[in-house]
């Protein structure tokens, strides 16, 4: 499977042209779908489109960026102009939007070329893919076992191969746990730093977008493509981009800190997973990091804390599925009320109704104190707890999960069992920092393990530079599953 | 505690007509993930601000000039259902007066 480093090499040196390497992505997914189900819907000749304009480029002598010719997936709750973009959910069933995201805009006109729409949970609402009102996707190392969500078909379409690079959506671990659950690397920026504009909102003070790919370089390209200021998100930062890429390097910088988060070692963490990410641990030591033990306390706070937090937001977002602009809308509604009523009921999954039932009763008068401004309090705490571990090291590492990939149907049932996979994940969205899964091994059933790298504000420079060291010493990225 | 006759509630605030299974699954549920939420008060945070947004941004603001929007017959387009009469072009939806 060909990096981005790659594939440009082939394009430049006219090896292979854009067409030739779109059309190789668009047969391996047909090959490979009917097990995967990693994309909800195929844009074979959107691509072939756009990797000739590639290849024109190419042939007028004209140079061409890192992204230009490679194929990509696209999570389906970024909006895409004239293609439809579902959320996985059936109230936007036929959605075509009329306008694009920041982030697939400025993919396309760094030349990438996107084969399609990849699965998700609906309203990347779930950690398995399994909320999709349309398809369940496989974990490429385990038919039998969920990919992770709520980006799974963007993490299993680059494990298994289909497109070298993906984008998703990370609101409390949405790339990192299925990056590690599917053995690829994820990435979610520091929240702000790439635009969120088109991007459908679940819950707006945590959703960032970011890249997966089978390497720390190539998420640092697509990074690097995304990120940067956007007058249409007023959330988003007004940061210089620094170029990732070109600080990379096999050997960590002299006297480098990494905080070892120790409450993640605890209750609920499989062996087998702690004993990977300890020898991680061990291999940065023999790297030259400096290891410090670091307590975060109220590390454990985040998950009731989002669970509050995230679907209070998601209350008040979801709000705009009513039937009367876009999407769908019940048969025959008697009267203006019954058509609202009707139109969710119909429109929306089991987890969608569960979280805006959260969010609501945790919003409603009487309530908001005990639930809301206590979870926002805590919030406070556990960003605390960050920033006085981050006077103290560069970056902070612990497990991306607490196990490696479960069974389809195995959580489905028990709502509280599926949040307890972001454990790991949630506090980093509450903070805004930016984390990163890679792998870090495998367990006696050949299933992928993830590391976690946690940086501080906008030192995405550190994280992927940790990353990309421990990479360069490591083979873990090399393995690839058996389709 | 949130009992059956509360979760019927907050469906009426939410707009979501559930059928009587999923108002008994969701009590059952909401109550579980709402237990789960009390260990929140094991910390003192009296003296605690809120934080609203890990990342402060604050006075963002655009010149406030008209923008062309080209997309106004793909919007409408996008709509369930839709009328252009003399008036113009709107959004269509069931009544919302009673004939009392």
């Amino acid at each position: 499977m060909a990096s981005i480093r790659e594939l440009h090499q082939q394009l430049i040196t006219k090896k292979r042209s854009a067409v030739e390497i779109a059309q190789e992505s668009l047969d391996c997914i047909q090959a490979l779908e009917p097990k995967l189900h990693s994309f909800l819907c195929v844009t074979a000749d959107r691509a072939l489109e756009q990797a000739q304009q590639v290849d024109a480029q190419i042939a007028a002598g004209e140079e061409i960026g890192w992204l230009a010719g490679i194929p990509t997936g696209i999570k389906d709750n970024l909006c895409t102009q004239g293609i439809p973009t579902t959320c996985g959910s059936k109230i936007l069933q036929n959605f075509v939007p009329p306008y694009e995201s920041t982030v697939t805009g400025r993919l396309a006109a760094a030349g990438a070329v996107m084969v399609g729409k990849t699965n998700l949970d609906e309203f990347a609402m779930g950690s398995s893919t399994e909320n999709s009102a349309y398809q369940l996707t496989a974990n490429p190392w385990d038919l039998e076992r969920v990919p992770g969500g709520s980006s799974g078909g963007s993490a299993a379409a680059v494990a298994g191969g289909e497109c070298p690079i993906a984008l998703g959506s990370d609101t409390g671990g949405s790339i990192r746990q299925p990056a590690a659950l599917c053995g690829v690397v994820g990435m979610k920026p520091t929240y702000g730093l790439v635009s969120r504009y088109g991007l459908v909102a679940y819950a707006s003070s945590l959703d960032q977008i970011g890249p997966f790919g089978r390497s720390v370089e190539d998420v640092a390209i697509v990074l690097g493509a995304i990120a940067g200021h956007d007058p249409k998100d007023s959330t988003s930062l007004k940061v210089a981009v620094p170029d990732y890429v070109s600080l990379l390097s096999p050997e960590l910088r002299p006297k480098f800190r990494i905080g070892v988060i120790k409450e993640t070692f605890g209750e609920g963490l499989d062996a087998v997973v702690s004993e990977a990410v300890r020898a991680a641990i061990a291999q940065y030591e023999a790297m030259g990091a400096e290891i410090v033990e670091i307590s975060c306390p109220k590390f454990r706070y985040g998950l009731p804390t989002y669970y509050i937090i995230a679907p209070s937001e998601a209350s008040a977002n979801l709000a705009r599925y009513d039937g009367v602009k876009y999407g769908f809308r019940a048969e025959n509604p008697p009267d203006l009320i019954s058509m609202y009523t009707q139109t969710r009921a119909q429109g929306f999954g089991a987890e969608v109704k569960r979280r805006i039932m959260i969010g609501t009763y945790t919003l409603s008068a009487g309530y908001y104190d005990a639930y809301y401004l206590k979870a926002q309090k805590v919030r406070t705490l556990i960003k605390q707890d960050f920033e006085q571990a981050f006077a103290q090291v560069d970056v902070l590492v612990c497990p991306t999960t607490p196990t490696p990939a479960f069974k389809a149907g195995e959580k489905t049932n028990d709502p509280l069992s599926m949040y307890l996979s972001d454990l790991m994940t949630i506090p980093v969205n509450l903070a805004g920092l930016p984390g990163l899964s890679l792998p870090c091994g495998f367990d006696q059933q050949g299933l992928p393990i993830g590391l976690q790298i946690i940086g501080n504000v906008l030192r995405e420079d550190l994280v992927l530079q940790a990353a990309y060291a421990y990479e360069q010493a490591t083979e873990w990225h090399q393995r690839a599953p058996v389709l | 505690m949130i009992d059956r006759e509360q979760v019927h509630k907050v469906a009426h605030l939410a707009r979501l007509d559930l059928s009587a299974g999923e108002e008994e699954q969701f009590t059952t549920q909401l109550n579980g993930i709402l237990d789960y939420f009390e260990q929140l008060n094991e910390l003192d945070t009296t003296h605690v601000q809120p934080t609203t947004r890990a990342i402060d941004v604050s006075n963002v603001a655009r010149v406030d000039a008209l923008q062309p929007s080209p997309e106004r017959e793909q919007i409408l387009e996008s709509a369930p259902d839709r009328e252009t009469n003399i008036q113009g072009d709107f959004f269509k939806v069931p009544k919302i007066m009673s004939a009392d």
